[in-house]
């Protein structure tokens, strides 16, 4: 009975055939590359996502003790901690903006040029304090910037005369060491953004206006910026909710989530104390709500202003 | 289209099994182990912990041959290992067997109507009597006790007595607050160092001796009593020995547990300092250069005050969730409620236990690295003071009570000067209230 065997083998051909076609079809594909992707936001972020915004609406005491408490929590955020911890996040956002969008344009301005010796190990230099741990970053600019006379800061601004400063006790110095610690640590990041917007500016429009007898100085103005612009507009957005996030460098420094008089509590620190430290987690919730909102009204605001969204009308 | 359906049916499928597998892997080595012993999973966030429970282990191990324990140990940092339990008691799922809080955090455990923590009454009850029970009430709720702490933590001066002896100071007849303050100014004159220091970002400066005056920062319901009349009064006694006597300097790093602090104490800056029994181990460890400097006295006290409180703490818990809670039981009561267990945490930890009849045991005066330090009469010191320890009043606010205390209170009064001690104190109250 030859049939049947010639019905197996083209079955198990077309079977192969089929899950070949599955990698190669074109509907099934893209479906498929991106399912790892998919299955991982669905189950660790819209899930927590949910989940959060059910349980600021909770009270919470412990397994299997919770009370639906309506908007509750949201009147309890109207507190003095939670606008402290604003005005103290939008601060640093603000500083950290004003810092880290100017200087590392400039730096990738001249790590550009191909001049520039020793071009490629400041490239790797600025980059690596990324590769570091906030936590031990923290640590030492901690210690470096102690309240003794021979902490590392201190013992050099004594030798220039200046006597020393409690650091980390005090809001303006303290805000001062969360942008430096902020800057020191994500410089390098910026820099490789705005390194990869520059080489997609093409050399053709700096020799044009060479030929036009333009500056270095309009030449950046001119042709630098605008080409820069949708990487700005991307380093910006992702700023403003680097800033809006921050927490690990509040911790490390304090050692904890909680600093003197609250110079440090940013709105994270804040719903890491209330949620962990006082077991609050439907309050916590409610400001990690309050956290996204807000983020994503600043962040269209910005973009808007940006014309980000005004490109799709065109 | 259907095809890839199946495709993503699949996908989830390979994955709940590879995740499932992930979760037996664990569960099978949980219960394996040598032939009949019991696997028992322990969190703490202290390494000495850990060897102390080790020991205990041991001893069970040898005593009870046909109930073996295997005790599997995980430190971590002390934030991440309170919030890795939170979370596995409210989830209802990954929690260990047994786990130490510190006090600071209890009551965060025993908030809801059903805590994820085992009721130790039947393990307590029998030992009642050899107790500092003001140290079992504060792990306790309704009547139930849930945690046994490693030490009763005795609030007591450390004296630097080479310093005392140039200022010409007799320790032993400071006596009242009045007399350390007295004393505190003849040392400043004659050597120019500071009496003590004092916390202005952590409350161990102040809290003690708002409670060795029978007050707390919650009253005995939970509620606030920040702003009553004792609470400003030691307060304002701690602003003016730092800003009007001059006799104390804010502690260094801001808190006595900051390495600026110890290296700078190290050096012999300071006549004084009040801290719990438990920080002897800070002065062995971090402190070397002032051994056999220091000697352990009786705090000063207040007028109708006690001579001590009981500070800090740490408690034993088994969770809810144990599969052995009896066998966990019987061994906790061995390892940390017998008087061997608890003379174990004077010779393994230089704790001051929480058993009484242990206290006379002549173990307790053995040499060890303690008294090699600070001198054989520390627990005749203790002896002292120990009748004196009550119990604080730890209710559902008093995690975000003594957070209030710390990042506000002592540092706006003490440090910033922004605010009087009856400002800050009435404040914080108001926070509290709000919450």
């Amino acid at each position: 009975m030859p049939e049947p065997i010639a019905r197996t083998i083209c079955t198990e051909k077309q079977k192969k055939k089929q899950w070949g076609d599955l990698f190669f079809s074109q509907t099934a594909a893209p479906y498929l590359f991106v399912l790892p992707f998919v299955i991982s936001f669905l189950i660790f972020f819209l899930y927590p996502i949910i989940s959060t915004v059910i349980m600021s609406f909770e009270r919470i005491d412990g397994p299997g003790d919770v009370t639906f408490i309506g908007w509750q929590n949201y009147m309890n955020l109207l507190n003095p901690h939670f606008f402290n911890a604003i005005w103290i996040t939008t601060k640093y956002t603000f500083w950290t903006l004003l810092v880290l969008i100017p200087l590392p344009l400039l730096f990738a301005v001249c790590l550009n040029k191909k001049t520039l010796p020793g071009r490629n190990f400041f490239r790797s230099a600025f980059f690596m304090p990324a590769l570091t741990s906030v936590i031990v970053a923290g640590l030492f600019f901690r210690l470096a910037f102690g309240e003794q006379d021979t902490t590392l800061i201190n013992s050099m601004l004594n030798v220039f005369g200046i006597s020393s400063t409690v650091w980390l006790q005090n809001p303006n110095t303290a805000m001062f060491v969360m942008v430096l610690l902020c800057t020191w640590r994500w410089l390098g990041v910026n820099v490789i953004y705005f390194l990869s917007g520059l080489q997609s500016i093409p050399d053709e429009l700096y020799e044009a206006a060479s030929i036009d007898g333009a500056n270095a100085w309009e030449k950046f103005l001119h042709i630098t910026i605008p080409g820069l612009k949708p990487v700005i507009v991307y380093v910006l957005t992702i700023s403003v909710y680097g800033g809006y996030s921050m927490f690990a460098e509040s911790f490390a420094l304090f050692s904890s989530a909680r600093s003197p008089g609250e110079i440090g509590t940013t709105i994270v620190t804040y719903l890491y104390q209330e949620g962990f430290n006082n077991n609050n987690l439907g309050l916590g919730s409610a400001i990690g709500v309050g956290l996204f909102v807000l983020v994503m009204v600043l962040n269209i605001i910005q973009l808007w202003l940006n014309g980000f969204f005004k490109k799709e009308v065109d | 289209m259907k095809k890839s359906w199946v495709y993503v049916l699949s996908m989830v499928v390979l994955l709940a099994v590879a995740a499932a597998g992930c979760g037996q892997k664990k569960e099978s080595a949980q219960s394996s182990g040598d032939g009949d012993a019991t696997v028992l999973n322990f969190w703490t966030f202290q390494e000495l912990h850990k060897g102390f429970m080790d020991d205990a282990v041991s001893t069970w191990n040898e005593k009870h041959p046909d109930k073996k324990i295997i005790l599997k140990t995980d430190v971590y940092p002390y934030d991440e290992q309170h919030n890795k339990l939170l979370i596995a008691l409210q989830s209802g799922t990954g929690a260990p067997d047994l786990a130490d809080i510190e006090i600071g955090k209890f009551a965060n455990y025993i908030k809801g109507s059903k805590p994820g923590l085992v009721e130790l009454n039947d393990i307590v009850d029998p030992v009642k009597d050899n107790l500092i029970m003001g140290r079992m009430d504060n792990y306790a709720k309704d009547g139930k006790y849930y945690g046994v702490d490693y030490h009763v933590g005795a609030e007591v001066m450390y004296y630097n007595k080479e310093i005392l002896d140039q200022a010409g100071v007799d320790i032993n007849k400071i006596v009242t607050w009045d007399d350390y303050i007295a004393a505190g100014k003849q040392v400043v004159a004659k050597t120019g160092k500071p009496m003590t220091t004092i916390e202005t970002t952590e409350h161990w400066s102040v809290y003690p001796l708002m409670n060795m005056q029978g007050s707390d920062v919650l009253d005995k319901d939970g509620n606030s009593s920040f702003d009553n009349a004792t609470n400003i009064k030691t307060l304002q006694m701690l602003k003016d020995m730092l800003y009007k006597d001059k006799i104390a300097v804010p502690a260094p790093g801001g808190y006595h547990h900051s390495e600026e602090y110890w290296a700078w104490m190290n050096k012999g800056n300071a006549a004084s300092v009040w801290m719990p029994m438990w920080y002897m181990g800070r002065f062995v460890q971090y402190m070397p250069e002032l051994k056999g400097k220091i000697v352990i006295r009786p705090m000063p006290v207040f007028a109708g005050g006690k001579r001590s409180v009981g500070m800090g703490g740490t408690a034993t818990v088994i969770t809810t969730q144990s599969k052995h809670a009896e066998l966990v039981k019987q061994f906790l009561a061995e390892a940390k409620l017998s008087k061997e267990g608890s003379i174990k945490t004077w010779t393994l930890l230089g704790f001051d236990p929480i058993r009484k009849d242990a206290w006379s045991d002549p173990a307790m005066s053995a040499p060890n690295k303690y008294t090699d330090y600070f001198g054989t009469d520390i627990f005749s010191t203790l002896q002292s003071v120990v009748a004196d320890i009550g119990q604080l009043n730890v209710g559902a606010k008093y995690p975000a009570a003594i957070s209030l205390l710390q990042k506000n209170v002592c540092f706006r009064v003490l440090k910033e000067q922004s605010q009087s001690p009856e400002e800050a104190l009435k404040a914080a109250g108001e926070d509290l209230k709000a919450q």
